[in-house]
């Protein structure tokens, strides 16, 4: 568990350091997924990395610290949204406009996202019309 | 009276009574929406939220002090977002076999958001500040935050409106995909993640782990990619 744990901050870490280093406008915990999906294709491929890491990390620990992690990801945005809760006078004066706004811009994105997505999908894969079973 | 006033006093500084009141009210809330099914409208960041905003409301605490306690809870946000690399790993395969729609529902999601806002607000009069404010909304909060301010909006007015559009988002996907009658669960995540970043990962994780690998995917690539186009959006609607 905290050899997982240990991980998982270093590559936010690390990442956070690439991502402020260099300037790029792509969040250090993104960068730091990368990272991580990088680990997990050498621990898994034929070099014989496993011998030399703590255990936890490659005994299903890791993953079950993650899935963990992610089963509980509607939490971790409630320190911030209560934040909406503090500010709704400054929403008020113009809520609804807003609220339009929020409203059809989300729903079409939505909307576009997927349809551009099967579209292409059943060109791409005529022969799989359902994409994952 | 005095006594029970000076260990209010002191509980109200720790992050205990705080993180107490966060994790308690999710568990209500999670239940809740475990009751109903997990019907898309018991949304739990939306219940949690009603619920801890009432306490915060009733004890007269403000906010800065309740963050400073809920904190952590928020921190975990960055562990969360790196162990998004398990599902994608997992998923390797059909993630490589999908790159193509992928990226075409991604600029095609991307722009139409930029393009809807930023026409919309201006058909309604929402005041500039405002409107820089709203343009990144789509987008993860620390990077949406970033994007504002480098363009003369205001961070916190983002933060908020990012948190909105994550709760209408993870709301609306289910029912509009049903009605839509699309069952792949690539797409229904992709779209979810861009349009709704992680309270629609979060929501797409609910459903199916196909969606919600997809849609972690979509809101890494909408982040990067909002904060490039934003600026040029910007520039050009106005």
């Amino acid at each position: 568990m905290i050899a997982s744990l240990a991980l998982i901050l270093l590559a936010q870490l690390v990442g956070e350091v690439l991502a402020r280093g260099a300037g790029v406008p792509i969040p250090g915990p993104v960068i730091g997924m990368g990272l991580m999906f990088g680990f997990l294709l050498l621990r898994d491929s034929r070099i014989g990395l496993p011998r030399v890491l703590p255990k936890p990390l490659t005994d299903g620990t890791l993953e079950s610290t993650a899935r963990g992690l992610l089963m509980n990801l509607s939490l971790m945005f409630v320190p911030a949204g209560v934040g909406v809760v503090g500010r709704l006078d400054l929403l008020r004066a113009q809520g609804l406009k807003l609220a339009i706004v929020l409203v059809v811009s989300t729903a079409l994105s939505l909307l576009v996202t997927v349809l551009v997505f099967r579209a292409v999908a059943s060109c791409v894969e005529r022969r799989r019309p359902d994409g994952e079973a | 009276m005095a006594g029970d006033f000076s260990l209010w006093v002191y509980l109200a500084g720790t992050p205990l009574l705080w993180l107490t009141v966060t994790l308690t009210s999710y568990v209500l809330a999670d239940r809740i929406a475990a009751a109903t099914d997990r019907h898309p409208i018991a949304n739990p960041v939306l219940i949690t939220v009603i619920l801890v905003g009432t306490v915060l409301a009733v004890t007269g605490t403000p906010y800065p002090t309740y963050f400073e306690g809920a904190q952590f809870v928020h921190f975990l946000l960055g562990p969360a977002t790196v162990v998004l690399a398990m599902p994608l790993y997992e998923r390797r395969a059909t993630v490589l076999r999908a790159l193509v729609p992928m990226l075409a529902a991604l600029m095609a999601g991307a722009a139409t958001t930029l393009a809807v806002v930023i026409v919309l607000a201006r058909l309604l009069d929402i005041p500039q500040p405002i409107l820089i404010s709203l343009a990144p909304k789509s987008v993860t909060s620390g990077v949406a935050m970033g994007i504002a301010e480098a363009l003369g909006g205001d961070p916190t007015l983002t933060a908020i409106l990012v948190i909105l559009t994550g709760i209408i988002g993870a709301i609306l996907v289910t029912p509009m995909m049903n009605l839509l009658r699309i069952r792949d669960m690539r797409a229904r995540g992709f779209a979810v993640g861009l349009a709704a970043h992680g309270i629609g990962t979060a929501r797409a994780f609910q459903v199916s782990e196909t969606a919600g690998t997809f849609a972690g995917i979509a809101m890494g690539l909408n982040a990067f990619l909002t904060a490039i186009l934003a600026p040029l959006a910007l520039h050009l609607l106005f």
